[in-house]
């Protein structure tokens, strides 16, 4: 069989149905195989919107997502999207052409050191040398980047490696063979007594909830534990989802620098923290010596490596996080959990709940307020359908404002973060579930970056509507030039911009744009009826800031809000 | 605090920049690298000798045993474990230096295993200290070159690294 086709015979085998790529020299091989093989593949405008869609459809389907690209320019456009998927931990392969075997080394056209450049932010890379080891690495490729703690896996093939004929048998590249490579799944057992114990004891205890859970699947046992123990949930920025956010009793949202108030109340004065999946990352706990002072810290996480290494843990648990919340909570049901146990706590939960809500008001000063259009974008959808954020305000509103009630529902580049990721992203979600609104909150700056995925959203229909918080500024950055740089706004007004409802129709698309408070429901309401990609420009008040905020480095109890500049 | 780690790695290409590349991302310094095949030529054994404090040496321990190539990581207890490292140094040598030279090399069971006219290449193998010894006696004659392999180290008695 040709090479070119066993990669693809062996990209099917993995369970992949679409593939997100560009074309480029040294795939050609590889493209002519799919001219006429069964396996979807969507081109998209650059290469940085294939890694990013890959990444949006791992995240939305739970599946590998698979981007491929040329040696050279196209391998290192990627790069952005692997660092991404990196750090948020997303199964994804990247298929990079390589020059041939034999000019490798020697600055051929369009070479570049792929296996090289993607060392920091790969799980792991092949530079495959032998055309008989192709099958066995896509079969590993996928094995790694899937299991444990899931990450991207690079895997750059020479363009001969792909014009060649050999013997193909499926059957004999199944063996994995992987001696350092054994992810922990079950928790060990002495260490879920012990938080079990710890978590009975516990008069005010708060599930601190992340990302792991959702790549885990374990937001039904999350919720089920959550609720059997009665324990309030916050989530970090990529673990929104996990834990249903209309739940008003036990949900408190979001924590950290953008955080709820009774979230980073909650957490400062809790006794203990039962985080799961989470890296108690710098936007999350702020100032570390004063984060969560009084608190007794449980952590359980698939990869060994995230225990203690931001803050000090009382009890680890190495382990799968679907699997460790079934063991515990066995574990739990053999204590005798008291309702009153921890009733002041959820009395002062409540308080603080009623006293700090996220309020939003339509319009300030004439002009429509973006936690408004936010908090419209999901009434709308009922909390049905799956939100993609940029990066920058619009992400934190998006994050605050939307009421998300599902896992795999709310899609954002929470480690790197990466402007330009929700559009590609969106469209990847959106290949992912087509039977889901699928929306990207868009910033006027965010969305520029990658604006050129408009064609592929209309080359193969893809009905993703792209709501844009238009406040003419790359407006995080100037929010902290607002609050901390004595407002001195150093290239952050981007005020020239193209017209963004003539930009949508110049692809086919729909564009709306909405300038008035009042308008703001009408125009989601005929954009999300349609079945065409759409693009709206929501003119929002230009210098509005994100709302509460803890400095960067300062304790999460002492929060900034509107009055206290 | 000096650690030596024995690191048990698959012999694959790229693995040596892999872990090098882990160390200089977490800003450690190793001070000494030895890498060969183990009895299993399928299998290499790395001894790489940092400088760290235990807490974030501890922390690359955890990443090193995230790379897939590496199977084992053993952070070798110098009360409990041996280990040598083999230098080649070329001294200045004379017929007038040259006997009081190989009197030092005959204390410190080394050899000489080249002569010419005005220098010779002495073998030594030891424990840092010794080596560091040694160097200090031969330094007055004047050492022209010196090479090191790097630190090896096994654990004593039956147990496995």
């Amino acid at each position: 069989m040709n090479s070119a086709r066993v990669i693809l015979e062996s990209l099917k085998r993995e369970g992949v149905d679409v593939v997100f790529g560009y074309p480029g020299g040294s795939v050609i091989p590889l493209y002519d195989a799919l001219y006429d093989f069964d396996l979807d593949h969507i081109l998209t405008r650059h290469e940085q919107g294939a890694a990013h869609a890959a990444d949006g459809y791992a995240r939305a389907s739970g599946k590998v997502g698979v981007c491929i690209a040329t040696s050279g320019p196209g391998a290192t456009n990627l790069t952005t999207g692997i660092a991404n998927a990196y750090l948020d931990s997303v199964p994804m392969v990247a298929i990079t052409g390589q020059v041939r075997t034999n000019l490798i080394g020697t600055d051929a056209f369009q070479e570049a050191d792929v296996t090289g450049i993607t060392l920091p932010i790969v799980k792991h890379s092949y530079l495959v040398k032998r055309v008989e080891d192709l099958p066995g690495v896509i079969h590993e490729a996928f094995y790694i980047a899937k299991t444990g703690r899931p990450g991207p896996v690079v895997v750059d093939i020479p363009v001969d490696l792909t014009t060649m004929d050999f013997d193909y048998d499926p059957e004999g590249v199944q063996k994995i063979d992987l001696p350092g490579y054994k992810p922990t799944v079950k928790g060990h057992p002495k260490q879920i007594k012990a938080a079990a114990q710890a978590i009975a004891e516990a008069q005010r205890p708060v599930i601190f909830a992340g990302g792991g859970v959702i790549s885990a699947n374990a937001a039904d046992e999350l919720r089920e534990f959550a609720l059997y123990a009665k324990i309030p949930v916050t989530t970090s920025l990529t673990g929104i989802g996990c834990f249903p956010e209309d739940n008003e009793e036990l949900s408190l949202g979001m924590l950290g620098m953008h955080g709820t108030r009774y979230a980073n109340y909650a957490i400062t004065n809790c006794d203990l923290i039962f985080g799961i999946g989470v890296r108690f990352d710098d936007r999350v706990t702020g100032k570390i010596s004063t984060f969560a002072p009084g608190a007794k810290i449980i952590h359980v996480d698939v990869d060994p490596a995230e225990i203690s290494k931001n803050v000090a843990v009382d009890v680890p648990i190495v382990g799968d996080a679907k699997r460790v919340l079934v063991d515990l909570l066995a574990q739990l049901k053999k204590h005798d959990l008291s309702p009153e146990r921890h009733l002041p706590w959820m009395r002062q939960v409540a308080d603080w709940k009623r006293a700090h809500p996220m309020l939003v008001a339509q319009e300030e000063e004439g002009e429509i307020m973006p936690e408004y259009v936010v908090r419209m974008i999901s009434e709308i959808t009922k909390g049905e359908a799956i939100i993609c954020t940029e990066v920058g305000q619009n992400q934190m509103w998006a994050a605050q404002y939307s009421t998300i009630r599902h896992p795999r529902h709310f899609i954002t580049s929470g480690g790197l973060g990466t402007m330009g990721f929700g559009f590609p992203a969106a469209i990847g979600a959106k290949v992912a579930r087509p039977d889901k609104t699928v929306i990207d909150i868009a910033g006027d700056g965010s969305i520029q970056m990658n604006i050129q995925e408009l064609g592929t959203a209309m080359n193969y229909r893809i009905p993703v509507k792209v709501c844009i918080l238009n406040n003419q500024y790359l407006g995080m950055v100037r929010q902290w030039q607002d609050l901390f740089w004595n407002k001195r706004y150093s290239a952050t007004c981007i005020a020239c911009q193209p017209d963004f409802v003539k930009l949508a129709e110049a692809y086919g698309a729909q564009g709306f744009r909405a300038t008035k408070g009042n308008e703001v429901e009408e125009v989601l309401r005929v954009a999300l009826a349609s079945d065409e990609p759409a693009l709206i420009d929501f003119r929002i008040k230009r210098e509005s800031n994100v709302w509460p905020m803890v400095p960067a480095g300062g304790s999460l109890g002492d929060m900034m809000g509107e009055g206290d500049r | 605090m000096k650690h030596t780690l024995s690191v048990l790695v698959e012999n694959k290409p790229g693995v040596l920049t892999r872990i090098a590349g882990l160390f200089a991302r977490r800003g450690f310094n190793i001070d000494s690298l030895a890498v060969g095949e183990t009895e299993n030529p399928g299998i290499s054994r790395m001894t790489i000798t940092v400088d760290g404090q235990d807490q974030p040496l501890e922390q690359v321990t955890k990443q090193l045993h995230k790379l897939i190539n590496v199977i084992k990581i053993t952070d070798l207890d110098p009360a409990t474990s041996l280990d040598r490292e083999l230098v080649m140094v070329k001294v200045k040598a004379d017929e007038t230096s040259r006997s009081e030279i190989m009197q030092i090399v005959e204390i410190f069971r080394a050899k000489i295993i080249d002569v010419s006219k005005s220098a010779l290449i002495i073998e030594v193998t030891g424990t840092r200290e010794k080596l560091a010894a040694i160097m200090s006696l031969l330094r007055p004659f004047g050492i022209q070159e010196l090479v090191r392999t790097g630190r090896i180290a096994m654990d004593r008695g039956r147990g496995l690294t």
